[in-house]
Order: structure tokens, then sequence, then C-alpha cells
């Protein structure tokens, strides 16, 4: 084992992808020269060459529409966002053609690409660069989306996700990148579709993904030491496919959910969730499902107010202590 | 030269260009290949009114034989024709939703198409993509796309896909002239420019993006904008099959030999409005369609040289076009044979790994119905 933050973790799985299949390339925006916006291909160029590791222009319809291509006629492209804030100038591109190629060929045409890149709040950069499109890119039948939360899951799931051969997007946080944990020194693989029961309890349910994960574990350390109320929380690790299983046999266990996630309420992924988990285990529910989110507005930029904004500790607390009145 | 072909029809003699016939990609066609050309073109034109007959006729209980949009190609058959004629192996084609044309040209079965057309299982996508998703990747055609410029993107990554395997080879793609004004049109150029990609960008250039003439939609010349990409470029007249092919012949050498793109302007016409739902009577004249039937008609253009070369004769012409109504008529019966796909079949083919559930590896729920 040793000790990765999670953005040295990404880049292990690129760097043995790279390193295992000649098809796979790495392309986006300064991801070459510059080392990676986030630092996450440090080092790539350098050690595969400017074939494998390619500086786009700044054009994202274009560079993301030029891979889906590519993948077509069997290259593996991981394409970086700079933001997956950016999904918006090749909305088409992602959810027309990567989305829809297979289907409309009658099964006929395959498009192995993986985006991946950061999607979250926290930073400051007010609404332009703070989407988390997770439940809009899930919404299109075709893509599997990834939101890993932990150094290990990310390394583990990134290399899964390029050796598939459907559209996958992958989705980061630039606030977890620093973030470090413990990644086995041998190779790898987590399954898509997966979730993983990050702390086991008795009491609460939380159903969470990606950043929030690490805050509600906060949250769940506090409830047991300050409430004396034990937390089990799931982390979904991918959206699309989901693992709905983990979920209601932990509801089963606990009777009752509190869903959390960086994303507005309205159509979010969570909404999905509880309608999932009042049709599938009802009679085990000994409470409504509660859902925290992001409070519904375009991200402030004001600091100490967006922090308020998203997911927190006390705020997830809070609203599991609601749950158990 | 007309700058606009479409509201300006120049009254030309029915024959081939000049001395295209003589350029060597054509002086080295057999007279068979020739005849297949011409075939070509006829099964196209054939295809497109059984269709349209089809499309604005019932089918047996009384219902729509197909649905949808359905842009018909008529009038522009040389150019899939002429482009698709010089395609070798590592040469790929992609298209935008008039697609019909380019799949009979690269090969597939009329049949397939029909089928596809009328929502049966036996179509070239099993019914699932309708008359503006035609696919054939082991013929070397990506489709068939329904956003107008959305597929010229994917056609540079195939250029990038051909350059990155090592292969000499091109990527076509074709798109009308109202894609042009599309940004990621101009994304797709810039790519193809800066990473020396083997992308030809056909502009099949008809006048009309849907209604609205080039002179209301496009500043300036269509392919004089590669030059702000540093780009070659050039212009041809798509009447003449000879002329597409001999155009098309010179930048696919480069292409291929020097891994460089370019963009190609094909001035073309076509016979039926956008889409058969057009009413095509609020924006150009019968008179203007007319006279470049009268004048310009690609297959008329086409036989007369090949009687004047002594390749076919009226009447071999005359037969030609008999087995090709004859083959748009089987493929209609065929069509109307044929199955619809079933409720079950509409989750099939969304994920290759649902469709291959022995070799799955991620877990979890894929549908949520």
């Amino acid at each position: 084992m040793s000790q990765l933050t999670y953005r040295e973790a990404v880049r292990h799985a690129l760097a043995e992808e790279l390193t295992r299949d000649p098809n796979v390339v790495v392309m986006g925006e300064e991801v070459g020269q510059f080392q990676g916006a986030y630092k996450v291909t440090q080092g790539l160029l350098e050690k595969f060459g400017p074939k494998r590791v390619a500086d786009t222009p700044i054009s994202e319809a274009g560079f993301i529409g030029m891979g889906i291509g590519a993948s077509m006629l069997g290259v593996r492209p991981v394409m970086e966002l700079m933001f997956w804030s950016f999904y918006s100038v090749a909305f088409d591109q992602i959810l027309n053609n990567a989305a829809n190629v297979r289907y409309m060929s009658g099964g006929q045409i395959n498009c192995p690409i993986v985006i991946r890149g950061p999607a979250n709040g926290g930073t400051n950069v007010g609404a332009t660069h703070s989407h988390t499109p997770e439940n809009i890119l899930a919404a299109h039948p075709g893509v599997k989306v990834v939101v890993p939360s932990t150094p290990y899951d990310a390394k583990g799931l990134l290399k899964s996700a390029i050796r598939d051969n459907d559209p996958v997007f992958f989705l980061e946080n630039t606030v977890l990148y620093g973030e470090k944990g413990e990644v086995p020194d041998e190779e790898y693989l987590i399954p898509l579709g997966k979730a993983d029961v990050k702390r086991e309890g008795k009491d609460l349910t939380i159903v969470t993904y990606g950043r929030p994960v690490i805050q509600s574990l906060v949250a769940a350390e506090l409830l047991a030491k300050e409430h004396d109320i034990s937390v089990e929380v799931v982390d979904l690790r991918t959206i699309r496919p989901l693992d709905i299983d983990t979920v209601l046999a932990s509801v089963r266990k606990t009777h009752r959910v509190l869903v959390v996630e960086e994303q507005k309420p309205f159509c979010g992924v969570g909404a999905q969730l509880t309608y999932m988990i009042q049709a599938e285990a009802f009679d085990d529910l000994d409470a409504p499902i509660g859902r925290l989110c992001t409070i519904d507005a375009p991200a402030i930029y004001s600091p100490p107010v967006e922090a308020e904004q998203l997911p927190n500790p006390q705020r997830i607390l809070k609203a599991a202590l609601a749950l158990l009145d | 030269m007309s700058k606009k072909p479409s509201a300006t029809i120049e009254q030309k003699p029915t024959a081939s260009n000049t001395s295209h016939g003589q350029a060597p990609i054509n002086a080295a066609l057999t007279q068979a290949q020739k005849i297949e050309l011409f075939s070509q073109m006829v099964r196209i034109r054939r295809f497109e009114e059984r269709s349209h007959r089809a499309y604005t006729g019932k089918n047996a209980a009384g219902g729509a034989n197909i649905g949808g949009f359905l842009h018909l190609y008529n009038g522009q058959e040389a150019i899939a024709v002429g482009c698709c004629s010089l395609m070798g192996k590592h040469d790929h084609v992609i298209t935008a939703y008039r697609d019909h044309g380019h799949a009979i040209a690269v090969g597939m079965d009329t049949k397939a198409l029909m089928a596809e057309l009328y929502g049966k299982v036996t179509g070239c996508s099993k019914g699932k993509g309708g008359s503006m998703h035609f696919f054939s990747p082991e013929r070397n055609y990506w489709g068939g796309h329904g956003i107008v410029g959305g597929q010229i993107p994917l056609g540079v990554g195939l250029a990038y896909g051909v350059k990155y395997k090592g292969h000499k080879g091109s990527a076509m793609a074709f798109m009308g002239d109202g894609a042009v004004n599309q940004g990621a049109v101009h994304e797709a150029y810039n790519l193809a420019a800066l990473w020396n990609l083997p992308c030809i960008f056909v502009i099949e250039n008809n006048g009309y993006s849907m209604g609205t003439s080039q002179a209301r939609s496009s500043a300036g010349d269509l392919a004089k904008r590669a030059e702000g990409y540093g780009m070659a470029w050039g212009v041809c007249e798509g009447h003449d099959v000879y002329e597409v092919r001999a155009t098309m012949d010179k930048f696919l050498k480069i292409a291929r030999e020097e891994c460089k793109p370019a963009v190609v302007e094909i001035r073309t016409y076509r016979y039926r409005g956008h889409s058969v739902a057009d009413p095509d009577n609020t924006y150009r004249t019968k008179t203007e369609i007319e006279d470049y039937r009268r004048t310009k008609d690609p297959i008329q253009v086409f036989q007369t040289a090949l009687i004047a070369e002594g390749v076919l004769t009226t009447e071999s012409a005359e037969k030609i076009d008999e087995a090709a109504r004859a083959e748009a008529e089987a493929a209609a019966d065929f069509a109307d044979a044929s199955p619809y796909p079933t409720p079950e079949d509409i989750q099939k083919d969304v994920y290759w790994e649902s469709d291959n559930p022995d070799q799955r590896t991620s877990q979890g729920r894929l549908f949520f119905n």
C-alpha cells in the first residue's frame, strides 16, 4: 500500500492504461506541456510522447467530437475536460453522438471513449465553473457515469472505465485532488456499478457519492460521538449503472435514509434514488426519505456562503437529526 | 461560373463538361466501371423516387409506410457516386441526414435501406435509426447523422484514427451548405488543419439550407473559408461525375500521401424539398427546378457522355433504368413484407455490455424501468 493523493491515483491509472494498451490516448486542454490545469496529467507527455498525450485547442465540441469519431475506429481516447462545466459546449457531441451512435446503428458501432475531469463546487469560481452534470449525463441511456470519492476508488474505477466498450463519463473533484488515501501497489480494478459501504451503522443510511461521501463520514463520526447515533454511509461510486441492491440492503437494515448529493434538487440523482427506494423498500421505511442537496440557486461566488450552499458536515448532521426525531 | 448556381441557373448543354472525362482518374476507368457509376446514380434516383412514393402512400393497414422525415438525394447523385467510387481500404465516409445516396454508393443493400425507412427489423439499423441514420462500418460508412454539422468533428476523428493507426487513408466528411455556419464545423476545420489530419470536408452546396438560400444564410464564399485555417480548397460542379472524381481525386491523394486536409465545395441542386414535408413553394420557383433538370441533370449528363463515348446506347441505358426500378420495387416489397422490431428490441443495442452479458464487467442496473 502507498499513500497517494486522489490526483496521483488518477494519474497512475492513466499511466498504467497508456502502458497496457497502445490504443489509449490522452487528449485535452493543457494536458501535455502545461502538465494539466490541475496537474492530473503531470509527467505523462514526457513519459509517453506527443502521439499518446496531446494538447488540444480550447475547442470542446471539436475535440470531444474528434475523440468520439476516433473511438468508433477503435482508438480509446481518454479526453480531459478541464472542468466538466464545459460539457455544455460539447453537449451535442456527448449526448447525440457518443450516447446514441450504438443504438442508431443497430449495435454496429461502439464508442469506447472516456471523458473525465472535475465537476464540483466549493472553489469559489462562480456559476459557470461549478456544474455537477451527473444527473443530466446519466439521464441518457447508452452512457455510464462514475463519480469517485477516494484515491483508491478513483484509480480502480478509471482503469475499468478505460477498458469499457461503452462511453464512460468520469467526474472528479478539484477539492479532493489533494486528499490522500491508501492505494495498493499492485494492479487492481473496481467494477463500474458497484457501491461501497464506507461506514457501517444501524440507525440511519446515508446514500451519497463524490465529495459528500467524505463530508458524510465526518458527520457520521459527529453523530456517533455527540448523539450516539450509528450511521451507515453508502458510496454509490457509479451513478449509471446503479447498484441499487446495496442501497436497498442498507435500507432494510437501518429503516431510515438520507440521500446527500452535491446537486441541485430538481431532477437530481437523489430524485431517482428516492423513487427507487420507496418503490422497492416501502415497507422497510420507518420515516420519509430525507434529502440534502446543494441549495437551489446558481453557484454563489461569495466564499463563506458557497460553503453553506453546498452539502457540508453540519448541514448533513442537521438533516440526519431531523430524520431521527 | 455562377457564384450562386441555385439562384442563377446557367443554360449549359446537357453534356459532360469539357475535359474531365480525360482526367487520368477517369481515363483509367474501364467501360464496365463507367457503366457501374452510371448504374449507381440511376439506382439512387429510383430508390429515392420509390421511397417518396412509399412515404406519401399508405400501407395495407391504411397507415404510413415511412414515418418522420425523408430527405431525398435526387439531383445530387453524381457527388456521392463520384466521391465513394474513389474509396480505398482506408478511406472513410460520414455524412449528414441526406444519406441515402452515400449508403447506396458505398454498396449497402437497398433492401436493408428501404426496410430501415419502413422501420422494420430487417433494416440496416434494425429499425432503430430511420432515414437520417444509415450506417455500415464494414464499408467504412459511419452515418447518417441528424444534427446539422454535428458529424463533422466525428469525421475529423475518423481521419485522426486513420493517421493514429498508421494507415494511408482519409475521411470524407460530407455536409450541406447550411452546415458551414455551425461552430462545430469550424472547430473541426481548425483541428484537422492544426494536426494535419487527412480529412476532406465536402460541402454539397445545393443552394439552400432548408428553405434559406445561400445568399440569405452565408457570408462570403463557402470553401474559401478554408484559407483562414491555412487549408487547401476547391470548388467544382456536382452534375458531372467526371468532374467530381477528378477534383476529389486530387485532394484525396494529398490527404493520403501528405496527411493534409482540404475543403471542397461541390455545387449541386436538389429536386425535392429539404424533406418531403417541405412544401417547396415558398423559397424557389418550379422554373428554377426545371431549368436545372433540363440542363444539368447528373444522370442525363453522364448518359449523354457515355453514349457519345460509345459505352452506352439508349437501349442499354433504358435497361439499367428498368433494373433500377425493379430493384427499388423489390426493396419496397421486402420492406413491406418484413416484420417490425418488437417492444423487447427497444432496449437492445443500447450498451455493448447489455448486448454481451457473458462479457459484462460492470454491475448494477443499466436500465430504469
